[in-house]
């Protein structure tokens, strides 16, 4: 099946405001929002790589460092993701355990292999399988934003728990960077242009 | 403005189509890639005017109402959105709470803010003041309205403390459940119709 492509046909799509814009008629702005227009985002490539590596690199202090501190008469406590998902499984909350779990370790993990697989095969101008790979494209959207799941955890604890029964419960940096990981990998996948996967030839598979 | 008003292209992968005409129910799909073309509306212009209008109920309501509550002994402990943000400047992390003010505060107000303007005119057949810059602005905060994250971090918050501690989920959990489905239903596609509807 052939199916006509914007390029071809001299047209554009508007990326604020989704209209099909004529090339000839208007090369530079979108009619009708003002926007201006390019076939393809600007430096998808290397503004994706920056992003996804920093975030890869600031996705090790938010493993190691630890991201709550708790005060309480039975004694302080540290306590890493990792941990704490270890010990809520131990408590014998293993439904907490793998919800925290999923949005700390298996959406960023899965976001970093395959915004790597994306670009890599980007990158070579592989043909293989592309409506997967959009399809994957298309989950990442969709899960972003989740692993904010911690952060928000961590804030409303500390916003409870203060200076009752229970003891203190305090932020540390771990959530921090954490955080930050997760805002640099939604840019990541903001950054990042779909169309790119189909550039590589003009029939389809 | 053209014919190509009628045309429109996969933003997955540049495929060009003509406009569909669908039924109640139906989405046009893209042939090449699978990506969402089209759906029809959920709701009118007025009925999305009415859900904005329910939804400044609901951010006023969480403005002062707790989303979760904690009793131990004699003491209660409550927190609101606000107050989730306010902890996380305590210690070392102050620039998440940047972050967490952003995502479930400014962020969904501005929302319902812009959406309310747009809408108010567009119930008159108009086209607000700033129609070009609001219509951008929606688009661009789109993606970072956490509302719907902080609300199963509340649940989540509920199950990690309920074994010491009796937490009591509140009226505010409803509310925030609430106003995260209207924002995801309002501020999402459908308001982009605004561009063809009001010329
Ligand atoms: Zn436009
Ligand atoms: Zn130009
Ligand atoms: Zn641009
Ligand atoms: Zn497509």
């Amino acid at each position: 099946m052939t199916v006509a492509v914007a390029a071809e046909l001299g047209l554009c799509l508007c990326h604020r405001c989704h209209k099909a814009c004529d090339l000839n008629a208007s090369p530079h702005t979108c009619p009708r929002c003002g926007a201006h227009l390019h076939r393809r985002k600007r430096n998808a490539i290397t503004r994706t790589w920056a992003l996804m590596l920093t975030a890869l690199i600031l996705y090790i202090p938010a493993n190691v460092l630890p991201i709550m501190h708790t005060t309480s008469f039975k004694g302080d406590s540290t306590a890493t993701i990792l941990g704490s998902v270890v010990t809520l499984w131990r408590d014998g909350a293993w439904d907490i355990a793998t919800i925290i779990f999923i949005a700390s370790v298996g959406v960023p993990v899965t976001k970093f292999l395959v915004l790597g697989l994306l670009l890599c095969t980007v990158h070579k101008g592989d043909t293989r399988s592309r409506r997967d790979r959009t399809r994957l494209y298309r989950g990442l959207e969709l899960i972003g934003y989740w692993s904010m799941l911690d952060v928000f955890v961590a804030a409303l604890l500390t916003a409870l728990v203060q200076f009752g029964a229970l003891g203190t419960i305090e932020p540390r940096p771990g959530i921090l960077f954490f955080g930050l990981v997760v805002v640099l990998t939604m840019l990541a996948t903001l950054s990042f242009d779909p169309r790119l996967i189909w550039d590589t030839d003009t029939h389809d598979d | 403005m053209s014919d190509n008003n009628q045309l429109i292209i996969c933003e997955y992968c540049d495929a060009v189509y003509q406009r569909p005409t669908l039924a109640r129910h139906q989405q046009a799909h893209c042939v090449r890639c699978g990506g969402l073309l089209a759906r029809p509306h959920l709701f009118h212009v007025d009925h999305l005017l009415a859900l904005c209008l329910t939804a400044i109920m609901l951010i006023g309501f969480l403005s002062f109402y707790p989303v979760l509550v904690i009793r131990t002994g004699g003491q209660s402990h409550a927190a609101t959105l606000v107050d989730a943000v306010w902890a996380l400047t305590k210690g070392p992390t102050d620039m998440l709470a940047l972050v967490a003010a952003f995502s479930i505060v400014i962020v969904p107000v501005t929302q319902v803010a812009l959406l309310t303007w747009l809408l108010g005119f567009a119930h008159f057949r108009q086209r607000a003041p700033g129609f070009r810059g609001c219509m951008r602005w929606l688009a661009t905060l789109g993606p970072w309205s956490m509302l719907e994250v902080f609300l199963l971090g509340a649940l989540v918050a509920v199950f990690k403390i309920s074994g010491r501690i009796d937490v009591l989920p509140t009226m505010g959990l409803l509310a925030l459940g609430g106003l995260s489905l209207l924002i995801i239903g309002m501020a999402g596609r459908d308001v982009q119709r605004l561009w063809d509807e009001l010329p």
